[in-house]
């Protein structure tokens, strides 16, 4: 395989459940090495189109190529070498942490050797030595998520499809993790992310593509995508008032654009001070004001007319 | 990268059913002795209770012994009850592990995610059913021994034809189950589908004792094939023609339960 090659390629891939199309016909590459995002709402379609990635579900139409192969006939080849971290949990509550893993490894056909060796090495990956002979059921929510992960690491996958990582985690636990993913993406691991956190997409992706109502609607990296499609700074005023519409017109040609949320106005502009101190000038008074840099979910709301996390 | 010897693609998958069957070995050395010592206690209990018990009562009865075929009501009875428990033991394996599988723990969704296929996953749970009938079976004829209750020794072919009458009550009720989002219509099957099935498909009483119309409806049922077979081997009097009809018919119900449930897993789980 060339190394330009793709180590996924999709063309006007398709999912359909009945008459609900839940993928509407998106193309992507994703590149070795690369760490590549989809970010989009609950509902975007984002992990309709990684089972479709991870060959657990046919492709409707359009075409998919993994590694080369082509999931509806290569499906265990393909599963072979990649690592799935679904959604939901599928760890066996009942088992303990090191059997988790030594039971897993066995549906790859590993030698028990290399499982147990390669348990052992992701079970400190993970910081779950300590508890390896504990029971799942009782751990916290980030550690069950850090030995999913260790789990799907267990066959050392070239690609590692990860959905929605962080979703119910505490800050801290989503750095822990985020760390863990840096350190995979640094040994060269492809990673695959569904998130509908802006700062996990930013933090994580090298490309993404931004999806809503199963459609793509941007595709870059995410400075690139900010660049694109908001600008350097924000301005986020909020007023003493139940109907923030009404003000919009107030503020007419302080930024580049102008937001309305239902408990806020965001202002877009490159320079937020003085576009602050304008705010003021015109005789305005918010009860909170304060500029910040744009970010992913401004690109959303631009592309949408919607924030990702309601 | 550690590369598997090269296969065809049908030992590749025998061999990923395998791996997929260790799950539930891997699971069963938990509970294994328990398991073992209830396989004892449940016929003995049916035995001493029915066989002895009852059976007391019912040797006393003059005509009764003309119905059952001139043979002791515990002879009768424990052959027809090894199958029978078969029967509702595999319906129990059939529907709440499947249950656990999709839904409670996952574990299907688990090794979906590995080379595994679907197919692959539900006949190495269909093979682990079979392997606790088998082995709950087993059990069964040692105590029928204990009580003395087998006349041949053709009472060994009892334990696979018991087997084939758990599997024709466990296939489909894992093709049903993968259709279910709860265990609420299971419970409704063990009540109005099993304990009918149970109490009137010939293992206490022969079917002849039932009303005329409703006859047609336990010969119908595997669980009276099966019941009808085993007692046969107990017994000593089975013929090959009609043995051979009693497991043509246990199989063909198999295979088309099977098919159902490759079709009820795959949506359920590679939609």
């Amino acid at each position: 395989m060339f190394p330009e090659s793709p180590l996924i390629q999709a063309r006007a891939l398709t999912k359909r459940f009945g008459s609900f199309v839940a993928v509407d016909g998106i193309d992507f590459d994703v590149a070795p090495g690369e760490a590549f995002g989809f970010l989009g709402p609950n509902g975007a379609g984002k992990t309709s189109t990684m089972r479709m990635i991870a060959c657990m579900s046919p492709v409707s139409s359009g075409t998919l190529r993994i590694l080369g192969m082509d999931p509806i006939t290569d499906g265990p080849n393909i599963r072979r070498r990649i690592g799935l971290v679904p959604q939901e949990d599928t760890l066996d509550l009942e088992m303990t942490v090191l059997d988790n893993l030594l039971v897993y490894g066995r549906y790859f056909d590993l030698p028990r050797k290399v499982i147990r060796e390669r348990a052992r090495r992701l079970l400190d990956f993970a910081q779950l030595t300590d508890r390896a002979n504990d029971k799942v059921d009782p751990l916290s929510g980030g550690l069950k998520r850090r030995l999913t992960i260790a789990r799907s690491l267990i066959s050392e996958p070239e690609l590692l499809l990860l959905d929605e990582p962080t979703t119910g985690l505490d800050p801290q636990a989503r750095h822990l993790l985020w760390d863990r993913l840096y350190r995979l993406k640094q040994q060269g691991v492809t990673l695959i992310i569904t998130t509908h956190y802006m700062d996990e997409a930013e933090q994580l992706c090298d490309r993404l593509v931004v999806m809503d109502k199963g459609r793509i609607a941007a595709e870059g990296s995410p400075r690139e995508l900010i660049t694109r499609y908001s600008t350097r700074e924000v301005l986020e005023l909020r007023f003493r008032v139940d109907d923030h519409a009404p003000l919009a017109a107030q503020l007419a040609g302080l930024g580049e654009r102008i937001e309305t949320l239902p408990d806020r106005l965001l202002v877009y502009t490159d320079d937020g001070e003085s576009a602050a101190k304008s705010v003021a000038d015109r005789g305005l008074d918010p009860v909170a004001s304060f500029v910040r840099r744009s970010s992913l979910e401004d690109v959303f709301l631009r592309l949408t007319g919607r924030t990702l996390v309601d | 990268m550690i590369t598997a010897p090269a296969r065809r693609p049908t030992q590749e998958s025998a061999h990923r059913i395998w791996r997929s069957y260790l799950y539930w070995t891997h699971i069963y050395r938990r509970t294994w002795r328990a398991s073992i010592a209830s396989g004892f206690l449940t016929p003995t209990l049916f035995m001493a209770a029915m066989g002895v018990g009852l059976g007391t009562l019912v040797n006393h009865h003059g005509s009764s012994a003309h119905q059952l075929g001139g043979v002791s009501y515990l002879d009768f009875i424990a052959p027809g009850l090894l199958a029978a428990s078969a029967m509702q033991m595999a319906a129990i394996e059939g529907m709440f592990p499947v249950m656990a599988g999709i839904k409670w723990i996952k574990f299907y969704q688990a090794m979906l995610a590995t080379p595994i296929t679907v197919t692959e996953v539900l006949y190495a749970h269909l093979l682990w059913m079979a392997t606790r009938v088998a082995m709950v079976s087993s059990i069964f004829l040692v105590a029928m021994f204990a009580f003395g209750a087998p006349r041949s020794a053709e009472v060994l072919a009892a334990v696979p034809v018991a087997v084939l009458t758990g599997m024709s009550m466990a296939v489909p009720a894992a093709a049903f189950t993968a259709t279910r989002e709860s265990d609420q219509a299971l419970i409704g099957v063990i009540r109005f589908v099993v304990m009918p099935m149970f109490l009137f498909s010939g293992t206490f009483f022969p079917v002849t004792q039932l009303p005329a119309w409703l006859r047609p409806l336990a010969y119908a049922t595997p669980l009276w094939h099966g019941v009808v077979l085993c007692r046969s081997l107990s017994l000593g009097d089975a013929s090959w023609a009609s043995s051979l009809g009693h497991v043509g018919y246990l199989l063909a119900f198999i295979a088309v339960a099977t098919l159902v449930a490759r079709r009820t897993f795959s949506r359920r789980l590679a939609a």
